[in-house]
């Protein structure tokens, strides 16, 4: 597609905005795609269980990949949101109990909870001007310690009407999982997406430096992005809590968790470059990831081949995005 | 016209990096609808001046002025509050954003606090049509525009910051004509309605075509502020030039047309930046480029290096074609060539890894023992080019980033030497160093061409070109304006070919 030939055309908007959410939209068929074929082999079909089932699961991965994207799009990365989602879980585990309405508090203290660990990383970054992959291991660290502190062992409790309202179903026939995500996406994600500072974020992962000079707050942009990240990966902590209706400070959860969120970014179309992506690409990626286990089963193929499967997805779809490289006209441009 | 207040004034500024003085000591002041253009040689000091105006930096000494108040930018967002707004030579668009969200990018129209998506085409759309681009859409991607597209882009997100005082930096290098002449059209139309306008440019008939007023600088101080028509052209370049103190140059060996041809390039061509160039460089000589910064001679000298992909035209070393692709096959040529890049901090040095790490690692191979790299033999060879070269190091084993400007310049050069190059490509390699170095390379470079290297020399010093150099050319929009060899070789010739000025319009 020539610049020039799409801008003589009176062509309407929408050619533009095809072009714009491409990675969004190959995520959202390749999903499509995969759990099509898995609920067509799978023995009861497409039922609000098996709906509700899958939509728990992918729903964590989802939030904690939504959580990823927010840094990743200023051109960073946070090695922290599994740890943070641990985290979320544990505390939640001891203070989202007792009545309906101290439940709700203790909601509140988490979420608050998960934007302060954020914020910690972002002023790091921004005013201890660290690399953010350094910073985000060491706090993720902390954050884990802390967990292990407030959940020495596995336990704990949950309020159970919050917990079985949120992870049953709508109507009985929506997951409630999906209605949670939505509305994570329509009151978080939207409305960050056109703020001000939510632009200011893409403007920093796209040309730091022309970002400043066209005075856009980069470090607002920043550590807004980092405290929000905090925020949803503490969401998914809430609803790992509900599902289990328990607490776990657990190393290999946080750490698959950190590191499949990046996968569901890439395969979500957003670039590790920065500036460019979307977190509604990185639910789909989560889907994705998520699928491939659910295919592995109605196959009856042995969980071992799992790691391998996810892999050749990956490179798959980061090798669409390499496409770049063949454009370049200046070598140097290759390592910049 | 002066009877007025100016709006931005600078009394009594200085800016110094590190002990260079980049500014000493000026005043200077734009009023209300004025056009004004700023003069000078590359490093004369415009860029800082307009840096400070504009907020990116702050000076070292003295004060700025808005409307007689002193104010302090920290940011270039406070001096656009203020009025300043700034079109810079080095875009300042952001490419993976849609022209609409670059246009709106601070104080974009609202709907609920939220961006209003509609609002803001809309938007671009009515500041894409001042500036003539109805031909771009609103949500097409900057880094999907052709170059100049892109610089009306900017020019039209300046415009929606409302200016009162606009500052163009070579703001029309990459136009085309038609745009020039729209572009022409706003600032007199800004002029009119009382905007001043600050204006650097290359280009003395942009010039005399638009200014009311121009200042010279030269060497980071203020020469002088006069009306358009005041001094001739000649007199301009005269100030431009001025009476500097030449540096000791070696002395020239006579003109050897006899010797074998070491390099032939013919009809090199690379998008805009190069235009169907063609020269041959002999073995012992030193050919020089010259022009005004940013013409292509950076490109022409990667493109020879292997660098740029996608050149045509043909490149011959030592009378066999060559295959411009990559680094390695340039080194590997008849005539192994090397490359002393422009940015020794990025393209030239391992900052952290240790003066001999960094001086062995093109000529590794040479250096193979049977077991790896012979420890005993780099140590030697290290050892003879710091002597040879007198690089100043506590230690072979320190650090480079430990070592001064010109020290480090000398670690780079003895990279390449290690690997007896037979054709060496300088992309300004004294630009930031202090004035002995200098005349340390300026010898170094003739004796390597006495031993039958052939060099080539981009710089953007005019005193150093016409000082090293048997030949220059002169590249003005990527292609060869002009040769200048011999009694020709000097300063008002050198600049008068690359402000492209011909003898003819002088006369007029």
């Amino acid at each position: 597609m020539t610049s020039s030939g799409v801008r003589r055309g009176a062509l309407g908007n929408w050619r533009f905005w095809l072009a714009h959410n491409s990675g969004v939209l190959t995520a959202a068929v390749l999903f499509l795609a995969m759990f099509t074929l898995y609920i067509s082999n799978h023995s009861a079909g497409l039922t609000p269980a098996v709906a509700t089932t899958a939509a728990n699961k992918a729903v964590l991965l989802a939030l904690v990949a939504m959580a990823q994207t927010l840094p990743v799009l200023t051109r960073g990365l946070d090695l922290s949101v599994g740890m943070v989602f641990v985290m979320a879980n544990c505390i939640a585990s001891v203070i989202v109990v007792g009545t309906v309405g101290e439940g709700m508090l203790g909601i509140l203290a988490v979420l608050a909870i998960g934007a302060l660990a954020g914020f910690i990383n972002g002023a790091i970054v921004v005013w201890g001007r660290l690399q953010p992959i350094i910073t985000t291991l060491a706090t993720g660290a902390v954050y884990y310690g802390i967990s292990l502190f407030v959940r020495p062992g596995p336990g704990g409790d949950v309020q159970s009407d919050i917990a079985d309202l949120l992870t049953g179903q709508v109507f009985d026939v929506i997951p409630a999982a999906l209605v949670v995500l939505l509305v994570v996406v329509l009151v978080v994600w939207i409305p960050y997406r056109r703020s001000v500072l939510g632009r200011a974020a893409y403007a920093v992962g796209s040309n730091e430096q022309a970002a400043y000079m066209s005075g856009v707050p980069v470090q607002r942009a920043k550590l807004l992005a980092y405290t929000l990240a905090g925020l949803l990966a503490s969401i998914a902590g809430l609803m790992l809590t509900f599902n289990t209706y328990s607490g776990e400070a657990s190393a290999p959860i946080a750490g698959s968790y950190t590191l499949n969120s990046i996968a569901a970014v890439v395969i979500g179309g957003t670039s590790l470059f920065g500036g460019w992506g979307s977190a509604i690409g990185s639910i789909f990626g989560a889907f994705v990831l998520r699928t491939i286990e659910d295919l592995l089963f109605v196959f009856d193929l042995p969980p071992l081949w799992q790691p391998l499967f996810q892999g050749v997805v990956l490179l798959i779809a980061v090798s669409l995005g390499a496409y770049r490289i063949l454009r370049v006209r200046n070598r140097l441009e290759l390592f910049s | 016209m002066h009877d007025r207040k100016p709006y931005l004034e600078l009394k009594q500024i200085s800016k110094r990096y590190g002990g260079v003085a980049a500014l000493t000591d000026v005043d200077f002041s734009v009023y209300p609808g004025e056009i004004q253009a700023v003069l000078g040689e590359n490093g004369a000091g415009k860029s800082t001046l307009i840096k400070i105006a504009s907020g990116v930096t702050d000076p070292t000494e003295g004060e700025v002025l808005i409307e007689g108040k002193p104010v302090r930018f920290k940011s270039p967002t406070e001096a656009m509050r203020a009025g300043v707004v700034c079109v810079f030579q080095e875009l300042s668009l952001l490419p993976e954003m849609t022209v609409a969200d670059n246009l709106s990018i601070v104080d974009p129209p609202k709907w609920f606090g939220m961006i209003d998506a509609k609002g803001q085409r809309e938007r671009a759309r009515s500041l894409l049509k001042r500036v003539g681009c109805e031909d771009v859409h609103p949500l097409e991607l900057v880094r999907d525009l052709p170059l100049s597209r892109r610089q009306m882009v900017e020019i039209a997100k300046a415009l929606g910051r409302n200016p009162r005082i606009l500052i163009l930096d070579e703001a029309t290098s990459a136009l085309t004509a038609d745009d020039v002449e729209r572009v022409y059209g706003i600032i007199r139309e800004l002029k009119a309605s009382g905007v001043g306008i600050l204006y650097v440019s290359h280009r003395m008939r942009e010039i005399e075509a638009l200014a009311d007023t121009a200042t010279v600088f030269r060497n980071g101080r203020k020469i002088e502020t006069f009306p358009k028509g005041a001094r001739s052209v000649d007199a301009i370049i005269e100030m431009m030039i001025g009476r500097e103190v030449t540096h000791q140059y070696p002395e020239k060996p006579q003109p050897a047309a006899d010797r074998s041809v070491a390099l032939a390039a013919a009809h090199l061509a690379w998008g805009r930046e190069i235009q169907d160039i063609s020269f041959t460089l002999r073995k012992g000589e030193i050919v020089g480029l010259g022009g005004l910064d940013g013409q292509g001679q950076r490109e022409l000298l990667l493109a020879l290096f292997g660098v740029l992909k996608g050149v045509s035209g043909t490149v011959a070393v030592d009378g066999k074609p060559l295959m411009l692709d990559g680094p390695r096959k340039a080194m590997q040529a008849p005539l192994p060539m090397a490359l002393i890049p422009e940015d020794r901090k990025t393209e030239g040095l391992m900052l952290p890894m240790s003066v001999r790490d960094n001086m062995t690692l093109a000529a590794l191979p040479r250096l193979a023992g049977r077991f790896g790299v012979d420890a005993d033999k780099e140590n030697a060879a290290v050892q003879l080019m710091v002597d040879r070269l007198r690089v100043k190091t506590p230690d072979l084993l320190a650090p480079v980033s430990a070592l001064s400007g010109g020290n480090q310049q000398k670690v780079v050069l003895a990279k390449w030497l290690m690997t007896e190059p037979g054709i060496i490509l300088l992309n300004d390699p004294t630009r930031g160093i202090d004035v002995g170095t200098k005349q340390e390379i300026y010898r170094l470079m003739r004796e390597l061409a006495n031993q039958g290297a052939a060099i080539l020399f981009y710089s953007t010093d005019y005193a150093e070109l016409i000082g090293c150099c048997d030949r220059v050319l002169v590249i003005y929009d990527g292609r060869i304006r002009r040769e200048l060899a011999g009694d020709e070789l000097n300063e008002r010739n050198l600049l008068q070919s690359a402000l492209n000025i011909d003898a003819t319009e002088q006369a007029a």
